[in-house]
């Protein structure tokens, strides 16, 4: 038990644990979003992610040649190459959805089985997919080469803003600010919502099933893949099982956010993430995941739907 | 292709089995158990000598995780077959039934057989306290909270002193000899026969339950947790019982492993072995006792078996998952279709 460093650092702990949370909000609108229209956990998502990670610095070590020994670079060239990055790992990761989506999810929908013949096959993709890179990679962890100079931007009191950690919380926010506004007012969006309500009235209403739900495995993994692009940039790192617990976690903050709405995946990723530095902060990091589900089997038992499942039910996708 | 399609090698069963008369049945039920009381020996001769894996000899495949498997399946069958909970977390009893074999075996004079009632009863706590909480949540939160609660135990043991840290504990001792039959490393024949009593008892005492009120109570949450609430039906004790008797096998099969390996570990104890026991039973076949054997006999046997393509095992292993079920995702053997029938639209 450490409490001094919690009153020491109140402020910087605070923000980490915002920074962190925000990449938890992008991961866990692949859980949540798929979770609205199929009621399914869709376990392949860390994976997703995974595929991400590798994604975005694959294209900055092969396509523009940088290493680990890079110098840091400036100006338009960093621009671009950033933005290179962020779009191959955001269409990796919505392709690699949509394919989830197909092999594991599409038949077995068609036939209308039980919902663990599907966790099951999604498992068993999951299986794959981190397997096939761990084959690939043998085992090693990849770093990623670091291009950004770190340097912080401003202090308030104590608290330094490294440019990084602003890059994840407005690059995030403006994310999920779109796919919020793409949800509750594009025609797309409008069909996500309504089939997220009934399967069998949208059909009946003339909305294309098969597409809807492919759009939105492609969206959500689109969210996972940009949080996968700003995780290499901040923790400039990543192994083929590097899924595993940032999507355990992410998964946690879609339930605690009240599974299946948007906006509670919102609040629940800045509320675990702040969760999980204090907690580590306290206790040592080895009880992180430890505290984290604590927290979650304490807000299940008195909020069951979530911290925020039933104020805002109306946004629920 | 439709004759394959709606041919179910349950039903057939089940046809074949009711038209016996209780003599046919005994004798039946006696070969078989003669069968796999035997098995041991399978690997003896050199025409059989194909059924040692690369890594492992046959008979230390036939206890873990053939054995293993099938009775931790059979415990899972009870909480996410019978009664339609999703337990994401079963390892955690598993761990905790192996711990306490580990702990009491090396601090204390108590043999493993008398541990093993104390092992299942502290998993069956666990699972008792753990369930108080949870079992009131919707399906999918259960996963999530069990999941973690799997994970915790998991980091618990690492990080306690007690526990032996990310070293485990070793020299767990082997079960004193039962009438003059020794178990230990070289007489793994001993672990595999405690292993197949051990699934009877519970294949016995899930048949009985299954035609008993728990049985009916566990059907009619499964089929719609509501309806069941409204005719009477004490959801929220029988989910609990359902969850610790899940648990005490699982304990049960975590005091014999640890015993067996004389060494206990956190590794052993991953979320993989959770997802691995519950991928046996949908495999096979949900809420089905041999579809379930079957399952956990494929799944344990398959990844040793192909252990020569060691670096592809993994994946060969979740291809085969996808594959089989979009082509039967009722798993190979379903349950009986009468109980699917009625399950249907409800479950939905």
């Amino acid at each position: 038990m450490n409490f001094s460093a919690v009153t020491g650092q109140f402020w910087s702990l605070l923000l980490a644990g915002v920074a962190i949370g925000f990449i938890y909000v992008l991961i866990s609108l692949g859980y949540t979003m798929v979770y609205g229209v199929l009621r399914l956990i869709n376990f392949a998502n860390s994976e997703i992610f995974m595929v991400g990670t590798f994604a975005s610095i694959i294209v900055s070590r092969t396509f523009f040649g940088y290493g680990d020994s890079s110098d840091t670079i400036h100006g338009f060239k960093l621009y671009y190459t950033l933005a290179a990055c962020l779009v191959a790992a955001m269409l990796m990761s919505g392709v690699t959805a949509v394919l989830v989506e197909l092999v594991a999810y599409r038949r077995l929908r068609a036939k209308g089985t039980n919902r663990l013949a599907s966790l099951i096959s999604a498992i068993g993709t999951s299986i794959v997919l981190s397997e096939g890179a761990r084959i690939l990679t043998q085992s090693r962890p990849l770093a990623s080469p670091r291009l950004l100079n770190k340097f912080f931007v401003f202090n308030i009191g104590t608290v330094g803003f490294r440019i990084d950690i602003i890059i994840v919380i407005v690059f995030a926010a403006a994310l999920f600010f779109a796919v919020d506004r793409f949800v509750n007012k594009t025609l797309l969006g409008k069909a996500i919502r309504a089939v997220s309500m009934s399967e069998d009235t949208s059909r009946l209403m003339g909305i294309n099933l098969n597409r809807v739900i492919s759009a939105t495995f492609f969206i959500g993994g689109l969210m996972t893949g940009a949080a996968a692009f700003l995780y290499d940039l901040v923790f400039e790192n990543t192994r083929f099982n590097i899924g595993f617990n940032l999507g355990l976690a992410a998964f946690t903050a879609a339930v605690l956010g009240g599974i299946g709405n948007l906006r509670g995946a919102f609040f629940g990723g800045i509320t675990l993430g702040i969760i999980e530095v204090f907690a580590a902060a306290i206790f040592g990091a080895q009880w992180q995941a430890v505290t984290v589900f604590v927290v979650l089997v304490l807000v299940l038992l008195f909020k069951p739907n979530g911290l925020f499942g039933e104020a805002i039910q109306q946004s629920r996708v | 292709m439709a004759i394959l399609k709606n041919f179910n090698l349950r039903d057939k069963g089940a046809e074949i089995w009711e038209g016996w008369n209780r003599s046919k049945r005994t004798t039946f039920v006696f070969a078989v158990v003669g069968v796999v009381i035997l098995l041991p020996f399978a690997g003896d001769f050199s025409i059989t000598s194909f059924l040692n894996t690369p890594t492992a000899s046959y008979q230390a495949v036939l206890v873990y995780p053939v054995g293993m498997y099938i009775l931790m399946a059979l415990g899972l069958n009870i909480v996410v077959g019978k009664s339609g909970l999703l337990d994401l977390g079963y390892v955690a009893f598993f761990a905790i039934g192996a711990y306490s074999a580990a702990i009491l075996g090396t601090r204390t004079n108590l043999n493993i057989w008398e541990i093993l009632p104390i092992g299942m009863g502290l998993a069956m706590l666990s699972g008792v306290l753990l369930g108080l909480p949870t079992l009131r949540l919707r399906g999918d939160y259960l996963a999530i909270v069990t999941l973690g609660f799997g994970e915790i135990v998991r980091i618990s043991a690492i990080n306690v002193q007690s526990t032996g840290g990310p070293n485990g504990i070793g020299g767990v001792p082997n079960p004193p000899a039962v009438l003059g039959m020794k178990f230990d490393i070289n007489n793994l024949k001993g672990f595999f026969w405690i292993v197949v009593v051990m699934i009877l008892l519970v294949i016995w005492m899930i048949r009985r339950f299954t035609s008993r009120r728990p049985g009916r109570a566990w059907e009619a949450i499964r089929q719609d947790e509501d309806v069941a609430m409204l005719m009477g039906v004490p959801v929220l004790r029988y989910k609990i019982w359902s969850f610790s008797i899940g648990a005490a096998v699982g304990g049960a099969a975590g005091v014999i492993f640890a015993s067996k390996s004389m060494f206990v570990a956190p590794d052993m104890f991953t979320f993989n072995v959770s997802v691995l026991i519950l991928s046996c039973v949908v495999f096979g076949g949900m809420g089905n006792i041999w579809g379930v054997i079957l399952g956990a006999t494929i799944l344990a046997y398959l990844p040793e078996r192909i252990r020569f393509i060691s670096t592809a095992r993994q994946l060969v292993f979740g291809l085969a998952l996808v594959i089989i079920m979009n082509v039967r995702p009722d798993g190979l053997l379903p349950r009986k279709k009468r109980e699917k029938i009625t399950a249907k639209g409800a479950t939905k």
